[in-house]
């Protein structure tokens, strides 16, 4: 999962945005004039940070190096605007039993070293990052492989795992079917490796060598990273300006100021200060479009006032008692979206046509009519209700909003628990001490609806920090994972979804928005389904 | 005076070692597991999060923490942030810029403070002087971050004479913007500080005398009046010195310079106890540094200290 170091990794990332062509006036006479001009020269710059990692796929799991990984590699399928999902490096991807996976692998691909991309490639970089001794942040993304393991060193290659057939064909075997397997191979977890790295990987995270669009040209730590086009490169992410300078800005707020000067093209967030006025200083330079993270209250299974069917009624109650609207438009100036459902607008298959999301509709009379209800069957009487969360990010002002609406709605008294920094408060979360309702904040990995079901609703998932088990859930899921094509997987997803509308082991609150903007010196600019801008489309002149 | 000056550098190996074991168990005290919140809301597998305390020695006691973080700095190791990243070459590259930002920042303050606190002093009660007064209190009251915003973009974006942000090459012309805002609260301090300690020595008897004897009114000004009412001042400054370089975290933050203080914040909230503890412990130096400058210029400005 990304996030992002500059809201001190607790606000996660304000995240992707749909389709965006229809967003700037400016920019459809400039696709037209592409067609004629060709590719732009001008270097484009963009807000970034440093990142947190050495520039190696398997440890990127932050926004600032993965703007640079997502340039410098290709990966096997890469996403578009819309988060959908196109072959790269690979020329096909298919399976009969969405366990044994055969990928075939385009001719024509090299490093920018000089040496080929080969099925050996992926193999041996996966091989590397799933491995327990290796200690790479994104291992997990290995887990669905046969052969992984969180608790001894192996290899998935020597497990079988993983078979390279011939320089272009490489078999996967998967441990369970997973119909969505494909879409994952796009993130940085799952990009090739050339032969260098494994000689000195330490030497490789300062100076990587890929096989994207853009090539590495510097990396002065702390202040700018460079990237020069990739003569090499044989994808369709065909770079359109002459290349791009991520630089490294400890606050949004002068990244902004920077905009608004001309000191600098582009940024991948608009700091909360301007969240009421950029769209207007912009004037159309600007997107603020759902991204594929969502908020969330989580229900913890522990607390006895929220279990069986009083319980129940109780977490309707809340979810009926907060405004979502009125939350979105003031508190964050409408740079979140009030949720419909569990997943995210960005992601394929996405509707808002679930069954039981009326239980997020703002109804006040409802709500207290569903506690007092509650009351008839188990009283809990003069009740406090905790909403928790880490108090070293600004948190505090939504949860008085949705309090407010409580007390009013239902009653009862609500307060802000706070946990003084992030890691205390994911610390109670994970032992399962937080005395109320927490936050919880979810970015996907990659665009599937399962990613923002399994890890945090099933039986023993890794993020299922409410620890709710729901036999009839972890089956819908499986059969998604196993259906045949991806409409029949989007149904079963959407019924896994109702099942959670009838239980709320957390109540939706919102989509964080992605909000960027641009000056007027570059074209094209359009941000992707994990909210970073599309730097290869961007256009500058001199 | 060299014997004075050799004691005085004695002192800091109690000192160094002193703040280093109080910084280290401050830093060890922070509750809540650093590692943990290092993979956002996910979290890293729990195999990762323990060679990362593993490699960096979090899962030992305190006393072993600190000793193998000593010996580290006596074979001139100091340790690794948790991307990687040299800590001494974190430092040796914060260092320099926030240094340069606090030499602008004290210039800036001394010249004009003692400058407008001089000229104050002397024309008590006059409009310059009721001016400036008022001017400061303004300046002492609005907080920093609303100077450093307003000037940048009234300044940098609005009127473009100066560079928005320092960014990329923090160099003399947009380092001036953040070291006037920098200055400005201590600028405020120095002018007051001045203005009243010129305005007690007008009236000592040693300017009466040096009047009487018949000096001439800038030698009077000079010699003895602002001689004198330097030593209050230059201990201020003195002081400053290490809180200009610690305390520019807001400044360092509106103006995108990646200096100590900023540096220093964001190993904080991530709990790398090196990085935190190394670089607290230079700007322990830096203050000791400073103080030893002030009591040297102290024997400067007035003899009867220096024999004493």
């Amino acid at each position: 999962m990304k996030f992002r170091r500059s809201a001190r990794l607790t606000a996660l990332g304000l995240a992707g945005a749909l389709a965006l062509t229809a967003c700037a006036s400016g920019t459809d006479a400039a696709t037209d004039d592409e067609a004629t001009t060709g590719p732009s020269t001008g270097i484009v710059t963009v807000s970034n940070g440093e990142p947190q990692n050495p520039l190696i796929p398997t440890m990127t799991n932050e926004t600032y190096g993965s703007s640079v990984i997502q340039s410098i590699f290709a990966g096997l399928v890469y996403y578009d605007a819309e988060g959908a999902m196109h072959n790269e490096v690979a020329e096909s991807i298919s399976s009969e039993d969405n366990i044994t996976w055969t990928i075939t692998i385009a001719d024509g691909w090299t490093f920018s070293d000089g040496t080929a991309v080969t099925a050996d490639s992926f193999a041996r970089a996966w091989d590397y990052g799933a491995a327990l001794d290796n200690a790479q942040n994104l291992s997990y993304f290995f887990e669905p492989i046969k052969g992984f393991s969180y608790d001894e060193n192996t290899s998935l290659i020597e497990a079988g795992g993983l078979t390279v057939q011939d320089e272009s064909t490489l078999v996967v075997t998967l441990n369970q079917p997973e119909s969505d397997f494909p879409l994952r191979l796009g993130y940085s977890a799952f990009f090739p490796l050339p032969e260098s790295f494994f000689e000195d990987p330490a030497a490789f995270g300062e100076a990587p060598v890929g096989n994207g669009p853009y090539v590495l040209e510097s990396w002065e730590n702390d202040s700018v990273i460079t990237l020069a086009p990739n003569p090499e490169y044989a994808g369709s992410r065909v770079p359109q300006n002459g290349g791009v300078e991520l630089l490294a800005y400890t606050d949004e707020d002068s990244a902004y100021n920077d905009l608004l000067g001309g000191q600098l093209d582009v940024i991948k967030n608009v700091p909360a200060s301007a969240f009421a006025t950029f769209e207007s200083e912009l004037d159309g330079r600007s997107a603020n479009q759902p991204a594929a993270v969502i908020q969330t209250l989580t229900v913890p299974e522990w607390l006895p006032e929220f279990q069986g069917e009083a319980g129940l009624l109780r977490r309707e109650a809340i979810s009926h008692a907060i405004n979502r609207l009125e939350i979105t438009a003031t508190i964050f100036a409408g740079s979140r979206t009030p949720a419909t459902d569990y997943t995210s607008p960005v992601i394929d298959g996405w509707n808002e046509e679930i069954k039981g999301n009326d239980v997020l509709q703002f109804d006040a009379d409802k709500a207290a009519e569903l506690w007092a209800e509650a009351e008839a069957i188990a009283p809990i009487g003069d009740y406090t209700l905790q909403v928790a969360s880490n108090a070293d990010s600004d948190h505090q002002t939504w949860i008085d909003a949705v309090c407010n609406g409580i007390r009013t709605n239902l009653e009862i008294e609500c307060e802000f628990f706070p946990y003084p920094t992030f890691d205390e408060f994911l610390d109670a979360r994970d032992s399962g001490t937080v005395p109320g309702l927490f936050r919880s904040g979810w970015q996907a990995d990659y665009p599937a609806m399962s990613n923002f079901l399994g890890p945090i609703y099933g039986t023993g998932a890794g993020s299922n920090d409410g620890q709710w088990s729901n036999a009839a859930f972890d089956d819908t899921l499986k059969a998604a994972a196993g259906a045949p094509s991806q409409a029949e997987a989007v149904a079963l997803y959407m019924d896994a979804e109702t099942i959670l509308f009838e239980n709320l082991p957390g109540i939706p609150l919102w989509y964080n928005n992605a909000t960027g903007g641009w000056a007027d010196t570059v074209d094209n600019v359009q941000f992707g389904w994990d909210s970073d801008p599309i730097l290869y489309q961007i256009t500058k002149s001199e | 005076m060299r014997w004075y000056i050799g004691r005085r550098l004695l002192q800091v190996i109690p000192v160094f070692l002193g703040a280093t074991l109080l910084l280290y168990a401050l830093v060890f005290l922070r509750p809540g597991d650093p590692v943990a919140a290092l993979g956002g809301e996910r979290g890293l597998p729990e195999s990762v999060q323990e060679q990362i305390r593993a490699e960096f020695h979090l899962d030992e006691p305190f006393l072993v923490q600190y000793l193998l973080y000593l010996k580290g700095i006596f074979t001139l190791d100091f340790g690794v942030t948790f991307s990687g990243r040299e800590v001494a070459e974190v430092i040796a590259q914060a260092l320099p810029v926030t240094f340069q930002l606090a030499l602008m920042a004290l210039v800036i303050e001394a010249v004009f403070g003692i400058g407008f606190g001089l000229w104050a002093g002397l024309r008590k009660g006059g409009v310059f002087d009721s001016t400036v007064l008022v001017l400061s209190l303004l300046v002492i009251a609005v907080p920093t971050f609303v100077i450093g915003f307003v000037m940048q973009i009234v300044v940098g974006v609005n009127l473009g004479w100066l560079p928005i942000t320092a960014g990329r090459d923090p160099d003399f012309v947009s380092l001036l913007m953040p070291a006037m805002v920098l200055a400005a609260t201590s600028f405020a301090y120095v002018l007051r500080l001045t203005r009243t300690s010129v305005q007690e020595n007008l009236s000592a008897d040693f300017v009466r005398t040096a009047r009487a004897k018949g000096l001439s009114r800038s030698q009077v000004t000079g010699r003895h009046v602002l001689r004198n009412s330097l030593i209050p001042v230059v201990t201020f400054l003195g002081a400053d010195i290490g809180a200009l370089m610690g305390g520019a975290i807001v400044t360092e933050g509106i103006f995108n310079i990646r200096g100590v203080g900023g540096t220093l914040y964001e190993a904080i909230t991530r709990g790398e106890n090196a990085t935190v503890v190394s670089l607290t412990t230079v700007l322990v130096l830096v203050y000791i540094a400073a103080n030893l400058l002030v009591d040297l210029l102290y024997a400067a400005l007035d003899p009867r200290i220096r024999y004493a």
